[in-house]
């Protein structure tokens, strides 16, 4: 080992460079915690969001619709990523937040109603209380130091009680104001999200203008998060996954970052929630049951948890697949995505559209170097 | 002079055994302390106890004239701690930067972390895999590398648990003559460790642990030459 010639002064003292704000989160875009960078790649986003951006211009309004059905649950799939891909936190209950935000959008429009666009701040509303909700339990779990499987038992119990709670509010008692919960049955009438516009509200029915606000807050969604990811915040949760009593021997209090990490996937799975019971105008208890909590594990692992991009891409595969095979028997179809699931632990455990990103990135920098 | 580093009557139970019966240490800012003894002497639940991953059961630790007996392991990192475990402790799957960069970018607000990483890297001569997972690093350069990730943050407190556990003995050596060079920079250490080579290669001083309460405590050549020492851990010279 060699000391540096003017001492063992390991600090350098002279100060960073300085750089605006924002500049610095923009440089986060590309970073050690995220697959894809340079040239090549980001224009190969800018064709793939491209191509999503025409896309309506070639089909019917109602596989418009249906392509918008897909983009709502990449928000639940983005935040288990963060939890389980990069904090290292399987949570087997993000419908648990899922379903709270959808009911709490639904009451809150079933009682105030659309106008004046309170369903966007009933969005806001029904986010941050899943997000709430998600830092009350994560506070109990993480500050109680309960780790590995347990966490999965934990917030599968969460999701499992909820559901179960709900599906026996059928009778007319359980009503908040005006809004029934209507137990197995579910809860229906809330307004789709509602625009004010000049001349008139714009109503987001499960059609193009939807389709082009999912988009949007899809692809924001994703680069806020490859920020966030590549910033120290995601050094750390990264830090914990692969060594947590190492990440706190170095001066970190992991529980807070575990906290924050599982707050941000109950707000994002709460935002898909709203999103989905905005699209379709109805939530029910079975959104929160064992088949739906499993189905993000599924969507997230066959992606590869490791990666946002990765996560984000495998889920639209695997709900286009789903989707596709749903045709010849849901059942089937879920047999189908356990049959993936087993495979890609057993074979791909990275997740394989990681995988292929990989191995596409190699390909590139190959011929490059020729 | 405050001690860096005292416990009083520090006591812990493990069941019915009492791996920690009043110990009464303590060590003064600038020194090389290595902490010795045959196993199960209570070296390592001292060291966990220190750290604040073990809650005593009596007595109570001071860092700097502070009491840190309650607080959490990653406030006493704060307050100027660093530690070196003897399995290294890195982050495999990341790569050698980036297990400096998580290691000193919560110390370095407004320094430069760049800068600081390169000099760490030539500091422990891993420029050249920077760039490479840690964990397909020899095990002599993953010792190496939680060295750098522990003093980069320039800690008051160096704590080693068996520091060159699996190096060969060149290695060894030049992870001594680093330590020494560590030390003699202001960073005060105290080392968990086996090798009696190494201890007589970096300690000024060294406590001898045995059944969970200090044995001896003198120079290096006051505990080689202790009687006593030799018949529970240094032994004759067929097993010494």
């Amino acid at each position: 080992m060699t000391a540096p010639e003017e001492g063992l002064e390991l600090i350098a003292k002279t100060p960073a460079e300085r750089r605006s704000t924002l500049a610095i989160w923009l440089s986060r875009l590309e970073g050690p915690q995220t697959m894809g960078r340079g040239p090549l790649f980001w224009a190969a986003v800018v064709a793939v969001v491209g191509a999503a951006a025409i896309y309506p211009l070639f089909v019917d309004g109602w596989t418009v619709g249906n392509a918008a059905y897909f983009f709502v649950w990449t928000f639940m799939a983005m935040g288990l990523g963060v939890v389980w891909g990069y904090c290292g936190a399987l949570s087997f209950g993000q419908t648990a937040f899922f379903g709270l935000a959808g009911y709490g959008y639904g009451v809150l429009t079933i009682n105030v109603g659309a106008a004046y666009g309170f369903t966007i701040l009933a969005l806001v509303l029904a986010v941050a209380l899943a997000g709430l909700a998600a830092l009350i339990i994560g506070y109990f779990m993480f500050y109680g130091r309960i780790k590995g499987v347990f966490i999965g038992i934990v917030t599968l119990s969460v999701t499992l009680v909820f559901s179960t709670f709900m599906a026996q509010t059928a009778g007319p008692q359980w009503r908040i104001g005006s809004a029934r919960l209507n137990g197995f049955n579910g809860m229906s009438g809330m307004p789709p999200l509602t625009v004010p516009w000049p001349g008139g509200d714009l109503l987001l029915f499960a059609d193009i203008p939807l389709y082009y606000v999912l988009l949007t807050l899809t692809v924001l969604c994703y680069l806020g998060l490859r920020m966030l990811l590549n910033a120290p915040f995601g050094n750390v949760l990264v830090a914990i996954r692969e060594n947590p009593e190492r990440a706190e021997m170095l001066g970190y209090d992991i529980r807070v970052y575990q906290l924050l990490a599982f707050g941000l996937g109950g707000a994002l799975a709460g935002l898909s929630g709203v999103l989905y019971t905005a699209w379709g105008q109805y939530i029910t208890p079975s959104s929160m049951g064992l088949t739906a909590a499993a189905l993000p594990i599924v969507w997230v692992a066959v992606g590869g948890r490791k990666d946002i991009t990765a996560t984000l891409l495998g889920t639209l595969l695997v709900l286009y697949v789903f989707q596709t095979l749903t045709i010849y028997g849901s059942q089937y179809a879920l047999v189908a995505m356990g049959v993936l699931l087993l495979l890609t632990v057993l074979l791909a455990p990275e997740g394989v559209v990681a995988i292929l990103m990989r191995g596409i990135g190699r390909l590139f920098s190959r011929r490059q170097e020729r | 002079m405050t001690a860096i580093l005292e416990t009083r009557k520090l006591e812990k139970r493990f069941g019915g055994v009492q791996v920690a019966q009043g110990i009464d240490f303590s060590m003064q800012p600038g020194e090389i302390h290595c902490l010795i003894g045959p196993n199960g002497a209570g070296k390592s639940t001292f060291f966990h106890l220190v750290l604040g991953e073990h809650r005593p059961d009596g007595g109570s630790i001071h860092f700097k004239g502070e009491d840190i007996t309650h607080l959490r392991s990653f406030a006493r990192i704060r307050r100027g701690i660093s530690v070196k475990f003897q399995v290294p402790g890195i982050f495999k799957a990341l790569s050698v930067r980036q297990n400096l960069e998580i290691a000193f970018q919560h110390h370095l607000h407004g320094h430069n972390l760049d800068a600081t990483i390169s000099r760490v890297l030539d500091f422990v001569e891993l420029k050249a895999v920077a760039a490479t997972p840690a964990g397909t690093l020899s095990h002599g350069q993953q010792q190496w590398l939680e060295i750098g990730m522990a003093v980069g943050v320039e800690p008051s407190l160096l704590l080693l648990d068996e520091p060159t556990a699996g190096m060969s003995p060149d290695e060894t050596f030049k992870t001594g003559e680093l330590l020494r060079q560590l030390n003699a920079e202001g960073i005060t250490i105290l080392a968990v460790e086996h090798d009696m080579a190494f201890v007589q290669q970096i300690a000024e001083r060294v406590t001898v642990l045995h059944f969970g309460a200090i044995f001896a405590q003198g120079t290096i050549d006051e505990i080689v030459g202790h009687k006593g020492v030799e018949e529970i851990y240094l032994g004759t010279s067929d097993d010494g």
